[in-house]
């Protein structure tokens, strides 16, 4: 298959991320739809690594190899940043009750 | 080297000391002490010895340059950690464990000092903000905290799935993430693909988004808002000028033969962050957020060097940051000890406590660029590296006129202190937080006499 397609799928997938992100009110929503930005990377990661290691591969055969090792350390990171994540929005819970981020407006003045 | 792995150790004795110890007299000392032992391991490594012999090439690369750098990073958190020691204490019930995260923040930083791979670029800049949403919603009960680090987390992460989404996208188009080979690939094509342009633009943007960069800044005065204001100060200096010190590694080293097609791109940054960030922090009430919005406008200036990339611009950024930093330390750690952060609360300090409007006018002087003192020299390398480049004359006038903008701001701070008539809102501060407060204004204008003293180190 073409990489054309894996990108444009990345980037519907990147794009239905960013709107959750902007219109979505209610704060594990917003965090997935993060998490969904940082999946369509990973895809799109992994389609560039198999298109550079069939390009490459016959002068080295670990071409691409790299771009299959950063989608681990994103999902490291990711799911550091969720257990973080996680836990300020009990943290808010717990003191206001609610998840919706239409309430934090007490910084605005 | 020496400080990287020192400081991922530090932090996870830091957090064993919290189990263990509970007065914390001793922990802040044993904080002190890595943070020192961390100073002199890299001030070693600047001179030649190297204690660690990993190889790292490919993915890390220490030079004078990012040495340099780390110990004015280290050298400034212990500044920190002197001057705010009582804020810390107040936060909450587990100060060891916010110097854990520090000592963290220092390895993040460390790898941003020094990276050479895109790989490390994306875990330097987690590693150091992870941390930073800790801190920003330390205090758990306190509403606008938890807001600040609940906004902070999400416009956070954003970001970092649109610098995600801008390296793989140059992986795609030159199949490597080191930056170096990636500059020997843009040579030989010569031609710029769409993957490219696409890439390095949503670098920049996510960039320009974790440094504060206008358009991308409104995140910025309401986190150091509801942040604890200990936090705020550290977050405003040492995090934002290593983050600046990344953005102009990687867009040197990675794209610098481009240059002629995104420096335009840069120059329009600028003068949306000089212009936003000065004429905001002149309508402000409390100065804590003036602070968080002259913060942004020194942004501007710093990406001056990102503008220019020449000999000077290395040179001033180091300055610059010093220079901040210390700076916005001091002036901080004076609001943090108010009880009132509006401009009214500042009236009559002169009167009550000399000394310490002393300080904060030294620092307020080396913010607003006044000469002998090192904000100024800071300012005018930037300038230069800016003029040397020959492009853009106009961006230095502008430049300059909102250098002047901003001294109304600071200023108004100092005419409270020495002019006006108010009682006394100064919650007190010990003999060490005291002598740091004049050690910082001592350096502030000994690097504004002598910044040859940093700057040797660069070359030598």
């Amino acid at each position: 298959m073409p990489i054309n397609y894996y990108i444009v799928l990345a980037l519907c997938l990147f794009t239905i991320g960013v709107v959750g992100v902007l219109t979505r009110r209610n704060a594990i929503v917003v965090f997935m739809s993060v998490e969904l930005m940082l999946n369509s990377v990973n895809l799109l990661l992994v389609a560039f690594s198999k298109m550079h290691h069939a390009a490459k591969a016959a002068t080295m055969a670990s071409a691409g190899a790299d771009g299959q090792i950063f989608v681990f350390f994103v999902m490291a990171v990711a799911a550091a940043e969720v257990s973080v994540g996680l836990a300020i929005i009990v943290m808010l819970y717990r003191n206001i009750h609610t998840v919706d981020i239409n309430f934090l407006n007490r910084l605005k003045h | 080297m020496n400080a990287l792995l020192l400081s991922a150790i530090m932090g996870v004795v830091m957090m064993f000391t919290g189990i263990w110890v509970k007065r914390y007299t001793v922990i802040k000392r044993v904080a002190l002490a890595g943070m020192a032992l961390l100073f002199v391991a890299n001030c070693i490594e600047l001179k030649g010895t190297k204690w660690f012999n990993f190889d790292v090439s490919g993915f890390m690369q220490f030079n004078n340059f990012s040495l340099v750098f780390i110990a004015i990073a280290i050298f400034v958190t212990i500044l920190f950690t002197l001057v705010s020691g009582t804020e810390i204490r107040k936060v909450g019930n587990y100060p060891a464990d916010y110097f854990a995260l520090i000592f963290f923040i220092i390895s993040g930083v460390i790898l941003l000092a020094s990276f050479q791979n895109l790989l490390i670029l994306f875990l330097a800049i987690e590693i150091v903000t992870i941390p930073s949403f800790i801190l920003t919603g330390a205090e758990k009960r306190n509403l606008k905290s938890n807001e600040a680090a609940l906004k902070y987390l999400l416009l956070g992460s954003f970001s970092t799935g649109v610098m995600l989404l801008g390296i793989a996208l140059i992986y795609g188009s030159q199949g490597s993430f080191d930056i170096n080979q990636m500059q020997i690939g843009m040579l030989e094509g010569n031609k710029i693909s769409n993957l490219q342009v696409a890439g390095i633009l949503t670098l920049m943007f996510s960039m320009a988004f974790k440094s504060s960069i206008a358009p991308f800044h409104f995140w910025t005065p309401d986190i150091y808002d509801g942040a604890p204001t200990v936090f705020a100060s550290y977050m405003a200096t040492v995090i934002k000028v290593a983050v600046f010190i990344g953005f102009i590694r990687l867009f040197e080293n990675a794209f610098g033969n481009l240059s002629s097609t995104w420096v335009v791109w840069i120059a329009v940054l600028i003068v949306a962050t000089l212009l936003i960030g000065n004429i905001t922090a002149t309508f402000q009430q409390s100065v804590k957020r003036m602070l968080a919005y002259s913060s942004i406008s020194h942004a501007g200036f710093m990406l001056f060097a990102v503008f220019a990339m020449n000999e000077s611009a290395h040179e001033g950024l180091i300055i610059y940051a010093a220079g901040y930093s210390l700076a916005t330390i001091g002036i901080f750690a004076i609001v943090a000890k108010m009880n009132d952060y509006s401009y009214e609360g500042f009236n009559g300090l002169a009167r009550h406590q000399p000394l310490i409007a002393l300080t904060a006018t030294i620092c307020l002087l080396s913010l607003a660029g006044i000469p002998l003192s090192v904000g100024f020299l800071g300012k005018f390398y930037m300038l230069k590296a800016a003029v040397l480049t020959g492009k853009y004359i106009g961006l230095v006038v502008f430049a300059v006129i909102m250098a002047a903008v901003s001294a109304y701001y600071y200023f108004r701070v100092i005419q409270a202190m020495y002019f006006k008539e108010g009682p006394d809102n100064f919650t007190g501060a010990t003999t060490v937080e005291k002598y740091s407060m004049v050690a910082i204004c001592a350096l502030i204008i000994i690097l504004g006499i002598m910044p040859g003293v940093l700057l040797v180190h660069l070359y030598f």
